[in-house]
């Protein structure tokens, strides 16, 4: 199982150099993520975490280490290169749900595949972004646009999008930062119900109560692995929506 | 990315600014409109000079007495009685590829005929002349060499002097009487219209250039001589050819006539217009890049307005040729649009000016095609630094802007 990694980070480091002061964003992570995993990367701000997220989703590549994705070393790509890489392996989530706004939801899900270098035929874009849209509970909210959606929508819909290439990886930052507490576990549940299909996720938050439905957290501090460990006490997304019912019924009750 | 999605990405983004597009468009649709609409008018120009020119006849070279500046006096054409009837007889017979000739005599006089009078011009030529003129006799026929040697008292004569003497009358037949000499009509030519200086060409009376010498001016020189050369090839050869043989027959160091050849002729009259023309399309033109500098202007403002988009689109895997080429076809298409709308403002407004002034227009084909050309191709160039601008964003800055 060791071999297989999905994600193989070997000794990385990211510095900036910009104006006078180097800034030395990641300093030597070391970290191997096996297919099927659900990780959350926590940290307070400047702790690195986005720096380091940048480089997994293939948008930066580091100063220095190794970076293996699915076993191919990525971290010497040229920028069409990790395009390319980006458009086939990874599937992104973010904070500000990142739709194309006045185009309809399934439109939005089909724009990666306009960028893959196998031809799809329009037809089958659309097929596939269906199916996508099914995955994530949206089937009859195709033909919406992002403003006709809600935040909660808007994400399903990213998360549509991220899965429409089928990625080895799919990386979620701060997916539950515009949302509410509600809101949050609907999609931490999404989360969890794909993770369980056997997608892998990686997830920057720096909620630790989001975190909590991960199952394994890495936190960082001042560029380097502070800790790595199991969720102890895991939540289960269908558990909690229920018990906030419950919570919200005795409110109105009382 | 497949062939026809950045196409029809750029659709969907020009119509979400359709005012916006509209205005952007409009730089080049009065660019190529201007550019249709002056070459419309000036090509319609220079088709109607050429169309008066070649009425002269076919393959003319003619022969004009006098030179612009003999002995220091700047003379004009026939101003100076140099030319003989020898002389066209040498031309005839001498010089190459010369298929017909007419020694030609001018004179005004008032006819008289069937009660009436009319001022008109007499012309005295040989019977070469219809078909130097390419000009058809309507009804009855020329005279002849023989009426020529003759000094025969006969005429033909233009439409307009049939009109104004033999309203209700068959001409053919009946007399005309010049200065006391009475000359029979023969023939009547078909109506030519007016000629490039607006004289009515149809108001003439024409008869053997012998009778007009003799009989009419006494006069031993011919005012021109008419020369029609074997083709359009040969005229240039034939006009040095008759300078040659006249400067011999002459003896004169400097020539004391003039020859012009219908090709020149050709040049001078159309020069204005092509003046016109060249005028009209560097303003034009000024226009047009005025047109593309709007384009290149709203598109870098598009590209700062969608840099979210452009991150969200390189986050999942375009390339920046990906999005360089979205933005250019963008460009692109704004440009042809334009141009394709400006061609139909061009031709419109040149139909309207046309049936306002009665100015004949006329659109080359060629031209819709530059048209067409260089508005993608100002597309092309205006939109390549925003396109280029956008596929260089770094898609984390990208995806951070607000």
């Amino acid at each position: 199982m060791q071999t297989n990694a999905v994600i193989k980070l070997s000794d990385i480091h990211k510095i900036y150099r910009t104006g006078e002061v180097d800034v030395h964003a990641v300093r030597g992570v070391s970290l191997d993520i096996q297919p099927g995993e659900f990780v959350a990367i926590m940290g307070s701000s400047g702790s690195g975490k986005s720096t380091l997220m940048n480089m997994i989703g293939c948008l930066d590549r580091p100063t220095n280490g190794n970076y293996f994705l699915d076993g191919l070393d990525v971290s010497t790509l040229d920028r069409d290169q990790r395009a390319k890489i980006r458009n086939d392996k990874i599937g992104f989530v973010f904070q500000g749900f990142n739709l194309l706004s006045r185009t309809t939801a399934l439109e939005n899900v089909e724009m990666p595949m306009l960028y893959n270098s196998k031809r799809v035929t329009s037809a089958e874009q659309k097929e596939r972004a269906e199916k996508s849209l099914a995955l994530v509970g949206l089937a009859d909210r195709a033909d919406h646009k992002p403003n006709q959606l809600s935040g909660g929508q808007q994400q399903r819909v990213a998360i549509a999008r991220a899965l429409v290439n089928q990625p080895s990886l799919l990386l979620a930052d701060e997916p539950t930062g515009n949302l509410d507490s509600q809101t949050s576990i609907e999609i931490m549940g999404v989360f969890q119900k794909l993770n369980d299909a056997g997608i892998t996720i990686i997830m920057v938050t720096h909620e630790f109560d989001v975190a909590r439905y991960t199952k394994r957290m890495i936190i960082l501090r001042d560029g380097k692995i502070l800790t790595d460990e199991k969720v102890a006490d895991r939540f289960i997304a269908e558990n909690e929506l229920r018990n906030l019912r419950e919570a919200q019924q005795a409110v109105k009750l009382a | 990315m497949k062939f026809f999605a950045p196409f029809k990405l750029a659709g969907r983004a020009l119509r979400r600014n359709k005012m916006r597009s509209l205005l952007t468009m409009l730089g080049v649709i009065i660019g190529v409109g201007s550019v249709i609409a002056s070459v419309s008018i000036t090509t319609g120009a220079t088709k109607q000079v050429e169309d008066k020119v070649a009425s002269l006849g076919q393959n003319i070279v003619t022969v004009f007495s006098g030179n612009f500046s003999s002995g220091g006096m700047k003379g004009g054409w026939g101003s100076a009685p140099t030319l003989t009837v020898e002389d066209s007889r040498a031309i005839k017979n001498e010089v190459a590829n010369v298929v017909a000739v007419s020694p030609e005599v001018r004179d005004r006089a008032q006819i008289l005929a069937n009660g009436q009078n009319w001022n008109t011009q007499i012309l005295g030529e040989s019977p070469d002349y219809p078909q130097i003129r390419d000009w058809d006799i309507a009804n009855g026929g020329m005279f002849t060499e023989g009426d020529v040697r003759g000094l025969s008292k006969v005429a033909i004569i233009g439409k307009t002097v049939v009109d104004q003497l033999f309203v209700n009358d068959d001409p053919i037949g009946q007399t005309l009487i010049v200065r006391n000499i009475p000359f029979k009509v023969v023939g009547v030519l078909e109506s030519k219209g007016f000629n490039l200086f607006g004289q009515d060409q149809d108001d003439v009376v024409i008869i053997p250039y012998t009778s007009h010498m003799r009989r009419l001016s006494k006069r031993t020189f011919v005012n021109s001589i008419m020369v029609q050369a074997a083709s359009k090839d040969t005229i240039n050869q034939v006009q040095a050819d008759i300078n040659t043989l006249l400067l011999d027959r002459h003896k004169s160091a400097e020539p004391d006539f003039t020859v012009r050849s219908q090709l020149e002729l050709m040049q001078m009259a159309t020069s204005t217009s092509r003046i016109m023309s060249i005028l009209l399309g560097a303003i034009a033109s000024v226009s047009l890049i005025v047109g593309g500098i709007g384009i290149m202007n709203i598109m870098l403002v598009s590209v700062t307005e969608r840099t979210r988009e452009i991150g969200i689109r390189m986050a999942v895997g375009a390339r920046g040729r990906d999005i360089l080429i979205q933005f250019l076809i963008e460009a692109v298409t704004l440009s042809a649009f334009g141009g394709i709308l400006g061609i139909a403002l061009g031709m419109g407004a040149a139909t309207i000016t046309s049936h306002f002034t009665g100015w004949p227009t006329l659109t080359p084909f060629a031209w819709i095609g530059i048209a067409c050309i260089s508005s993608a191709a100002i597309g092309i160039v205006s939109g390549f630094y925003p396109a280029w601008k956008a596929s260089r964003l770094d898609p984390i800055e990208a995806l951070r802007y607000e």
